[in-house]
């Protein structure tokens, strides 16, 4: 799918005796649930993209005051990081046919990620007993907001995670699981990611 | 309401990404990007508008809400209200305005970009005619769309955003005029020696193009900074976008809806019925708009239900809004009779031609009308050419659609064999 190419392409050069362009370019070999999560992929990095750029631009004012970062991010910066690993070693099991280690990937992925939300959520707590409300600062909300839009966004993605193993269990088709995983796996790569930015935004600033 | 917005965000971006993912991978056999019709182009440039424009408002809508529910201070400054003083201090009002109109100005080509894609497309059907330099006018929206986001500053001179600013935003709007009136120029040409019926889609589809040339030329009076300064918060700028985002996209709205009323009801509508909503419309809408230039040029401001006493406004101004507010109410009213119309024709209309207008496009060839579920039944149609093959020399009917094979179009006598040269546009 090359929409630049496709935008200049003359069609009356390239026909067939029947009328038919001679690449017929309906594109079979992208699924269209693929193009569709890619789309969405760079709405999202839009969406942070803006709030990155609203983070320096109310940060230049002089009622900033930065926040000290709780060590517990980094290890949910790992745990992450290991759901991430889970996820696509899973679809690799899937593609194997090894049913047994598929299993455990499904539910282990599901739960490392939980664990991430709810250590997102413990450093909330901290940060509260320490006094770093979110309405005390700019810098404050940006965290709380950053982190919960994230938090939210990897969720979402534990929804559909969910129907996958619902659909395993149902005795889905192999074609119909492998493109599940795969673009679960894309996500959650995108989504580690977009969580490495926002926490070197927030380390570094 | 930002909770309702945030919400509608999400929403539009799950419809969107079904819009996009359609046109790009669900298209039948043939039909290449570059045969697709105006109308359809239109929509798939503004959704994707849409899935990158609606995350600002989205950021916005988000701070917006912590601001007013929890008392952060993302946007809001230091606020005296009714002579108590909130808690926010230290926020960025201008943060806001860039974040809104970065996705503000996109939404007017939300708004406009399907209109100029359907408005193409009845335009050509009703004058017998093929769309004047089709490659261009895809071209012209996709370039209208990328520039689209580039120019939202220009809502924002008098918001004390550096000056500089305005420079090159005034820059990137006067651009974005080049494509918009490429598409004006190949409009009012597919019109040229075309075999034009004035039916009622027609009507409406030419009053677009005049409403929308005017609220274009005044946009240029707009866009450049210094002549914005004055007129900026007058009622010249409410006349501007009224002509050019409001009335001009409702005109083709109205357009659209009476083209493929036959194909949606499968009934005709009342056609005189239909002409008297045009003219009452059409008219009753220079009758608003028009004179709101002058209330500009006077230095009227909007949003004021009471002027006191200034002496720049001379007491004329006052009659002439009494009767735009006369104008405004009879458009309104008339209305009704499009409604009634709708309604009326839907129960008691004349059962419609499959297709009425002798248009060439897919939706028009279905086996039921209106379409079933599904649309075609079994087999897809398969497309072999763009949708504007209309008044072809030497073949039968003045117009071929989309989905007849060439060794099936009928030729008149003498005329010798059909040759497919739609595509070399």
């Amino acid at each position: 799918m090359n929409l630049f190419r496709a935008i200049l392409e003359k069609p009356w050069k390239q026909q067939t005796a029947s009328g038919l362009p001679a690449a017929d370019d309906i594109n079979l070999i992208t699924p269209p649930q693929k193009i569709a999560l890619l789309f969405f992929l760079a709405v999202v990095s839009v969406m942070f993209g803006l709030f990155i750029t609203a983070y320096f631009i109310r940060m230049e004012l002089d009622d900033w005051r930065p926040m000290p970062e709780p060590v517990m991010l980094w290890l949910n910066t790992f745990v992450l990081f290991l759901s991430s690993v889970v996820l696509q070693w899973t679809h690799n099991m899937l593609k194997k046919d090894m049913t047994k280690q598929f299993r455990v990937g499904l539910i282990l992925g599901a739960i490392l990620t939980l664990g991430f939300v709810y250590g997102q959520v413990t450093v909330w707590g901290q940060m509260q007993s320490e006094g770093y409300f979110l309405y005390n600062n700019p810098a404050n909300a940006f965290f709380y907001v950053l982190t919960g839009i994230h938090a939210i966004h990897l969720l979402g993605g534990l929804f559909v995670w969910t129907k996958v193993i619902f659909k395993f269990w149902s005795g889905a088709e192999f074609e119909e699981l492998r493109l599940s995983t795969e673009l679960c796996a894309l996500y959650w790569h995108f989504l580690l990611l977009v969580w490495l930015v926002l926490f070197a935004l927030i380390s570094y600033t | 309401m930002l909770v309702s917005l945030a919400v509608f965000i999400v929403a539009f971006t799950m419809g969107g990404l079904n819009y996009v993912t359609t046109v790009l991978q669900a298209r039948t056999h043939g039909m290449t990007l570059m045969r697709m019709p105006l109308s359809i182009w239109g929509i798939f440039v503004a959704t994707v508008l849409g899935l990158f424009a609606f995350p600002a408002l989205f950021v916005s809508c988000v701070m917006m809400a912590f601001d007013k529910l929890i008392g952060t201070s993302f946007f809001m400054p230091a606020v005296l209200s009714l002579g108590e003083t909130l808690d926010t201090a230290g926020g960025s009002p201008v943060l806001f305005q860039h974040l809104f109109w970065f996705f503000g100005h996109p939404e007017v080509y939300i708004v406009a970009l399907p209109a100029f894609g359907l408005v193409s497309d009845v335009l050509s059907c009703h004058a017998r005619k093929n769309i004047f330099g089709y490659r261009m006018m895809v071209w012209a929206i996709i370039i209208i769309g990328g520039l689209s986001f580039i120019v939202w500053a220009h809502h924002m001179y008098v918001s004390g955003m550096n000056p500089y600013f305005g420079f090159f935003f005034a820059f990137t709007t006067l651009i974005i005029a080049v494509p918009t009136a490429i598409k004006v120029y190949n409009w009012v040409l597919t019109l040229w020696e075309g075999n034009i019926r004035l039916t009622v889609p027609m009507l409406f589809a030419m009053g677009f193009i005049f409403t929308f040339i005017h609220g274009g030329l005044t946009g240029i009076f707009l866009g450049n900074v210094t002549v914005d300064l004055p007129l900026s918060d007058t009622y010249f700028v409410v006349a501007h976008f009224h002509m050019v985002m409001g009335v001009s996209p409702v005109l083709v709205l109205f357009a659209s809806i009476y083209h493929w009323y036959p194909k949606m009801s499968g009934k005709m509508f009342n056609v005189t019925m239909g002409k008297i909503h045009f003219w009452a419309t059409f008219l009753g809408t220079y009758a608003i708009y028009l004179p709101m230039h002058y209330l500009g040029f006077l230095g009227v401001p909007r949003r004021y239900y009471a002027m006191g006493n200034t002496d720049f406004i001379p007491d004329s101004a006052q009659a002439l809004n009494a009767n735009i507010t006369q104008a405004a109410i009879f458009v309104g009213v008339v209305q009704i009779i499009f409604f009634i119309n709708i309604f009326w024709s839907l129960k008691f209309g004349k059962k419609a031609d499959p297709n009425p207008w002798e248009a060439t496009t897919l939706e028009w060839q279905t086996p039921d009308n209106p379409p079933a579920h599904g649309n075609w039944g079994e087999k897809l149609p398969v497309v072999y050419r763009w949708a504007y093959e209309y008044s072809v020399p030497g073949a039968k009917d003045d117009f071929i659609p989309q989905s007849v094979a060439p060794e099936d179009v009928v030729m008149n006598e003498g005329a010798g064999p059909y040759v497919d040269r739609s595509e070399e546009h």
